[in-house]
C-alpha cells in the first residue's frame, strides 16, 4: 500500500489521526516517566526544598559519595542482596513446581480447587496482607502465638525480631504471588505436545523421567524469559510491602535501597542524598536486566529484546 | 487424549503418584485459603474466644458487633466512597490513554514505530525513582488533588504492550476494506478494533481496576487531606500502624462483644469484599491475560 518513495511528510499527513491517537499517551509518558528522569539531576545537587534548583548548591558526586562512604550503603545493599537472593531462590522456583503439580493433577475439581486457592491471595492489597501478618503474629492477640501458648511455648514477638523478617516476607510474598506466577507456566505446559509424553512411555519412562525430561525442557524458555523480566523487580524489591512490615528494631535486616531513599527523601526532606540512592538502584537494576537478558540470548536463544 | 492412552499402563506406582498429586493440591488449598478463613471467622466470633485461642477454624460466640463498630469507624464510609471514585474514573483514564496509545503503536505504518515503541518499553527497565516522581507531581501544583491519582498513573506500559499485541493480531483486510469505504483511522480504532477486541479491553480493565482499588502508596505520599484518602490509606492507619504501635492494651471479658482485635479483622473483610465477589470475573480474564503476555514481543 504504502510507496517506497512516499516522503515522511506525506505518511504522516495520511495517517493525520493515527499520530492523534498516539498524543495523549505519547505525552503522558514526557510528563509523568521522562521528566522525573530530568529531576534525576537532584541527585547531583544539596537540593533545598524551598529554593528550588537556583538556590541549591550544585555538589558533583557528593551525594553519592556520601551514600556510597556512609554505613547505610553496605547495609542497604547487602539487604537488598539477601531479600533479592531469597526471592530467587524461593519465590520463583516454586511457583513452575506449583503449576507442573496443577497440570499433573488428575482430578478436575482439585485442579480448579488449587488454581482458585492459589492465586486468590494476588488481589489482597498488600495494606491487608501486611496487616494480617502483623496481626497474625501478635504477641498477645496473634494466632500464631496463640497456638504457640496453647502447646505451653512462650510467645514471640515476631515483628521486632531480625531473625525473622527475612523469613516473615519471604513467605508473605510467596503466598501472595505463587498461583499468579504459575499462571504462565501452566499456559506453557498445556502448549506441550502429548506425543512426546506417550511415546515415552511406550519406552517405559515413569512419571519422574518424564518430568525431567519432557516437562522441564519444554518450558525453559518460558522460565528464562519469566526470570529476565523479573530480574529488575527483584533488585527494586517490594518496598511497598517492607515499608509497612519493618521498623526500627529490624533496620538492620529489612532495610533495602529503596526504603532508604524514601526514608531519607520523603520524610527527612534530604531530596538529593534520596535520589542519588535511588539512581543507584536503578542503575543496578538496569544493568542486571541487560546483562540476564545478555547471557539469556547466548544460552537459550531466548531474550525480550 | 492424554489420559486414554496412559490408562492401560497406569502402574501402581502411576496411581498412587496420582492419588497423592490430589491431596498435595487439596493441601495446598487449605493453606492459602487458612489465613482469609481465619480473619472471616475471627470476625465473627467473641473476642474472647478470638484472644484465648479457641477460634481456630470456625466461629465461636457469634456476633456482628465487630461489624458494627467497623461501618461506625469514621472516615470508612469516605474512604470506600473515594476508592470506588478512584477506580471507576481511574480506570476510564487508564483506558482513554491506553487503548489509543496501543492502537498507533501497533501499525506497522506509524513512522518511527521503533523509536516510540522503545521510547515506552524503556521505562519497564529504568525509572526515575520516588523522589524526582514526587517531585514531578509537586512542580506540576498536584500535590493533595484528585487529579494527581488519576492521571499520574494514567498508563502501565506492561499493559499497553498487551493491547499492543492484541491489536496487531487483528487480520489487516477488515482495516484495508474499511479504507476502501473511506473510513479513517479514528473510525477504524473505534468502529472495529474496539468491537473486536473486548476479551483483551476487560482482561486490561480488571488489571487496572485491581490495581486502583489496592494500591496505597502514592496515594498516602501525594494525598494530605483526609477527605480524599482512599481505602486503602485509612486501612494502613487502622490496621498497620495501631499493630506496629500496640499500645492499646485492649481488656477483654467474657461479655465484650467486640475488641481492636476483631474490629481489624471485621475492617479486613469489608475492605476484601469487593475483590472476593468479583474474583470469578477476574480469574477468568486475568489467566488470558497473562498469557497473552507471555508471549509478547
Amino acid at each position: 500500500m504504502i510507496g517506497k518513495k512516499e516522503s515522511v511528510f506525506h505518511r504522516i499527513a495520511k495517517d493525520w489521526d493515527l499520530y492523534l491517537l498516539l498524543l495523549p499517551g505519547f505525552v503522558w509518558f514526557l510528563m509523568f516517566c521522562y521528566k522525573p528522569m530530568v529531576g534525576l539531576r537532584t541527585a547531583f545537587y544539596d537540593y533545598n526544598v524551598f529554593k528550588g534548583f537556583k538556590g541549591s548548591e550544585f555538589v558533583g558526586f557528593a551525594n553519592f559519595k556520601e551514600f556510597m562512604g556512609g554505613p547505610d550503603f553496605l547495609r542497604t545493599v547487602g539487604n537488598t542482596l539477601m531479600i533479592a537472593l531469597y526471592q530467587m531462590l524461593i519465590c520463583f522456583p516454586i511457583p513452575i513446581v506449583l503449576a507442573i503439580a496443577i497440570t499433573e493433577m488428575r482430578s478436575k475439581f482439585v485442579k480448579k480447587l488449587t488454581q482458585t486457592a492459589t492465586f486468590l491471595p494476588y488481589f489482597i492489597s498488600v495494606v491487608v496482607v501486611c496487616g494480617m501478618v502483623m496481626n497474625f503474629l501478635s504477641p498477645s492477640t496473634g494466632i500464631v502465638n496463640l497456638i504457640r501458648k496453647q502447646f505451653g511455648m512462650d510467645p514471640i514477638y515476631f515483628m521486632v525480631k531480625p531473625e525473622y523478617f527475612r523469613m516473615i516476607y519471604t513467605t508473605m510474598t510467596l503466598w501472595q504471588t505463587a498461583g499468579f506466577n504459575a499462571i504462565v507456566y501452566i499456559a506453557a505446559l498445556m502448549g506441550i505436545d502429548p506425543q512426546l509424553y506417550e511415546a515415552a512411555i511406550i519406552d517405559g519412562a515413569g512419571k519422574w523421567k518424564r518430568i525431567i525430561h519432557i516437562t522441564l525442557p519444554s518450558i525453559i524458555p518460558t522460565i528464562v524469559t519469566m526470570f529476565v523480566m523479573n530480574i529488575g523487580k527483584m533488585v527494586k524489591v517490594g518496598y511497598e510491602s517492607i515499608l509497612l512490615l519493618y521498623n526500627p528494631s529490624t533496620y538492620p535486616v529489612a532495610d533495602v535501597i529503596s526504603t532508604y531513599a524514601f526514608r531519607v527523601g520523603i520524610e527527612n526532606g534530604n531530596y538529593g542524598l534520596a535520589t542519588a540512592a535511588g539512581l543507584f538502584e536503578a542503575l543496578v537494576a538496569l544493568v542486571l536486566v541487560t546483562v540476564a537478558n545478555h547471557i539469556s540470548r547466548k544460552l537459550t536463544e531466548t531474550s525480550l529484546w | 487424549m492424554r489420559n486414554d492412552g496412559k490408562k492401560q499402563l497406569l502402574g501402581k506406582g502411576e496411581r498412587t503418584f496420582n492419588i497423592s498429586m490430589n491431596i498435595i493440591g487439596v493441601l495446598i488449598s487449605l493453606l492459602c485459603l487458612y489465613p482469609i478463613i481465619y480473619v472471616l471467622s475471627a470476625s465473627f466470633s467473641k473476642p474472647l474466644f478470638v484472644e484465648n485461642g479457641t477460634v481456630v477454624l470456625w466461629p465461636v460466640g457469634l456476633t456482628l458487633d465487630s461489624y458494627k463498630e467497623a461501618f461506625a469507624k469514621e472516615g470508612l464510609w469516605t474512604a470506600y466512597g473515594n476508592t470506588l471514585f478512584y477506580t471507576l474514573f481511574g480506570v476510564a483514564v487508564n483506558m482513554l490513554f491506553t487503548t489509543t496509545m496501543a492502537y498507533a503503536l501497533s501499525k506497522k505504518r506509524l513512522v518511527a514505530r521503533k523509536f516510540f515503541t522503545l521510547f515506552t518499553v524503556f521505562t519497564m527497565w529504568f525509572n526515575a525513582g520516588i523522589i524526582p516522581l514526587y517531585m514531578t507531581f509537586r512542580d506540576y501544583g498536584m500535590l493533595d488533588t484528585r487529579s494527581a491519582i488519576l492521571f499520574g498513573f494514567a498508563v502501565n506500559t506492561y499493559n499497553l504492550i498487551i493491547l499492543k499485541s492484541f491489536f496487531e493480531q487483528v487480520p489487516s483486510s477488515m482495516e484495508e476494506a474499511a479504507f476502501i469505504d473511506g473510513a479513517s483511522n479514528f473510525t477504524i480504532f473505534t468502529r472495529i478494533y474496539l468491537p473486536l477486541s473486548k476479551p483483551a479491553l476487560a482482561t486490561v480493565g480488571l488489571f487496572y481496576a485491581v490495581n486502583r482499588w489496592n494500591s496505597y502508596f502514592w496515594a498516602m505520599n501525594l494525598l494530605t487531606s483526609d477527605s480524599k484518602l482512599p481505602l486503602q490509606v485509612l486501612l494502613k492507619k487502622l490496621i498497620v500502624d495501631r499493630v506496629a504501635n500496640e499500645t492499646e492494651a485492649a481488656i477483654v471479658t467474657a461479655s465484650s462483644t467486640s475488641s481492636p482485635t476483631t474490629v481489624i479483622y471485621a475492617i479486613i473483610i469489608i475492605a476484601v469484599i469487593p475483590m472476593l465477589v468479583a474474583y470469578p470475573f477476574i480469574q477468568k480474564y486475568f489467566k488470558a491475560g497473562l498469557t497473552i503476555g507471555a508471549d509478547k514481543g
